[in-house]
């Protein structure tokens, strides 16, 4: 109503002042994504590079300038790395090592979430605010007393340390499911409650079928800390037999110094499990990085 | 048998569902942490007793060991460039991503995904792009006519190229603000649209006081991680060459592990941490001049 008359007493402003308006928007855009289009060009060539490198021979990678794609492509490379050092041992001990610490974090630091979400006891706020500052403390602190633990308990060399300190949860899990079991209604314990449902039923029954999301997030978490970590497999595993992925993976760079095509097949493979975890969970990661960066 | 009260019940469990953290918070951090102290203030190369010294290890830290002050420069100069070109560059790609574009989860993937891997095969692959005859790196450069540096086996490039490598993972902070942008309020805008604002004021004005909070907890977690980097130093440089690229972490570990010099080690772990507390407080200090908390005047929001 309001531009039509404008329209109609002024015709020549408004309409110039409509197009340029639109041209700007237009040219805006355009920027907008040029610059996303040359950003993502950039962080996504590292891992064209890689796989590119994983597909060559040997001597197609000592060519300048370099070829993307290498004909034939070299497949083989990929089945090499299972043979020339016991990279399905590494696979299969990351998986082993990596499952049941995530399994440990997730179910100790649900149980302490839920008491400091769901209940009301003496100390729960003093002890809450211990939890969080244990987010803030670096490792290294503790790193050579728990080193030195575990050598007299005669855990060096096995997964024991690597396990062990998982199984009590995290501060930075615990306060992700605080976050999230507070977003439950009450009213729902309360009707639990009513139909004779105890604590670790209202936890187990209730509370936990509701957080899936949580789960998952807190899941991503801590698979990707662990699939990753180096440091403490490189200060408590000798046996090479026994080695994780990321110990693994520096064998192949010692022994191959440059053999970047079994190197660059070998990262593939080591990366692969966190990228698929996070391409399907991105949404529940998301919900993640907003619980802990923005509301807290 | 008595019966308990349904509160005193709740007491009970409360108690009950911390206990495994409890006890893994006394057993794997108050217990080594005060065993650290004490070992801070020893001599010891674990397989002989340990011997009391007194300050000896924190006289040699700060006097007789230039490769302290080495360490803690290269972990310094990484921290202060890093950061501030991560906090930005996620800033603006948040930005980006905020307008109404078209493909917006799948160009948020793109630049998340280099994000979340992390480790040695992320350090491997990096370091074949850096490689100074066929890297990838050097090859683009030659496309527009500069003949690349040595980078990773040089010592004036190799701690940039560490630099540059941890700007591949823009992306997680660039969600963390862009979460941060989403959950500012549209009448906030539109209230400063009615009054005139352009789009630079409505910036300065209004989007960076509301994501503040966000940058600032991006800038303190980023100080706590670019402090403890290892896994990038240890794999790709070992801390060469000349040192360029000694950070504090792995000299920490070479003293430790390598020297088996377990009590100047643990000294070093709590000079470290004091000197993350100390960067986190001045941080801290400084952002209540330009963090925004709402409903809390700046003053209070300290």
């Amino acid at each position: 109503m309001d531009t039509t008359t404008r329209l109609v007493t002024q015709p020549t402003t408004s309409v110039g002042w409509r197009t340029n308006r639109r041209v700007q928007y237009a040219l805006k855009m355009t920027m907008v994504y040029l610059c996303l289009a040359t950003g993502g060009f950039f962080v996504s060539v590292p891992f064209a590079w890689m796989l590119s490198t994983s597909l060559k021979t040997l001597g197609q990678t000592f060519i300048f300038p370099p070829i993307w794609i290498p004909v034939p492509l070299q497949w083989v490379n990929y089945v090499k790395v299972f043979e020339v050092l016991p990279f399905m041992r590494y696979f299969i001990n990351t998986v082993y090592v990596s499952g049941l610490s995530v399994a440990g974090i997730l179910f100790a630091s649900s149980l302490a979430g839920f008491a400091f979400a769901r209940l009301r006891w003496r100390g729960s706020t003093v002890l809450f605010v211990v939890v969080l500052s244990t987010m803030m403390l670096p490792p290294q602190v503790t790193m050579i007393p728990k080193f030195i633990l575990f050598r007299i308990l005669e855990w060096i060399d096995t997964y024991k340390p690597l396990i062990v300190p998982s199984l009590f949860g995290t501060g930075f899990q615990i306060f992700l499911f605080r976050q999230f079991f507070s977003t439950i209604p009450r009213e729902i314990d309360e009707a639990a409650r009513m139909d004779g449902c105890g604590f670790v039923g209202t936890y187990a029954r209730i509370i936990l079928p509701l957080s899936g999301p949580a789960i998952i997030t807190g899941f991503l978490f801590a698979f990707r800390y662990n699939w990753n970590e180096f440091l403490e497999p490189l200060i408590y595993l000798n046996t090479h037999s026994k080695f994780t992925l990321a110990l693994g993976l520096r064998l192949f760079q010692g022994e191959f110094t440059t053999n970047w095509p079994l190197l660059m097949a070998a990262s593939t493979i080591a990366m692969l499990p966190v990228l698929l975890t996070f391409y399907f969970g991105q949404r529940y990661f998301i919900q993640g990085v907003v619980i802990s960066g923005v509301k807290g | 048998m008595f019966k308990l009260r349904y509160a005193q019940l709740e007491e009970i469990y409360g108690w009950l569902f911390v206990t495994p953290w409890l006890f893994g918070f006394l057993a794997f951090i108050v217990g080594p942490m005060l065993v650290s102290v004490y070992l801070a203030f020893t001599n010891w190369d674990i397989l002989t007793p340990a011997q009391m010294v007194g300050f000896d290890n924190f006289v040699k830290l700060t006097t007789g060991d230039p490769l302290v002050g080495q360490a803690l420069k290269v972990t310094t100069i990484y921290a202060g460039v890093s950061i501030p070109l991560q906090v930005v560059l996620g800033l603006i790609l948040a930005l980006l991503l905020n307008e109404k574009i078209k493909a917006m989860s799948f160009v948020r993937t793109v630049f998340y995904l280099p994000s979340v891997v992390a480790g040695v095969a992320v350090a491997l692959l990096w370091r074949w792009i850096f490689s100074p005859d066929f890297g990838l790196l050097n090859a683009g450069l030659d496309l527009v006519g500069i003949d690349g540096p040595a980078w990773l086996a040089d010592s004036r490039t190799a701690l940039s190229a560490l630099i540059l490598m941890s700007l591949w993972g823009v992306g997680g902070g660039m969600l963390i603000v862009l979460a941060g942008l989403q959950g500012v309020p549209t009448t906030l805008y539109e209230a400063a649209e009615v009054d005139g604002a352009n789009s630079w004021v409505r910036f300065w004005n209004v989007t960076l006081p509301m994501i503040s909070p966000v940058i600032l907890f991006q800038t303190v977690m980023g100080i706590i991680g670019a402090l403890q980097v290892f896994t990038e130093a240890y794999v790709m440089t070992e801390g060469g060459p000349k040192y360029a690229t000694l950070f504090y972490m792995l000299y920490l570990y070479q003293n430790a592990f390598e020297f088996l010099k377990m009590g100047y080690a643990s000294a070093l772990a709590w000079v470290l941490f004091a000197y993350i507390l100390l960067l986190t407080l001045l941080v801290l200090r400084f952002s209540a001049a330009w963090v925004y908390y709402e409903g809390v005047s700046t003053k209070a929001g300290q």
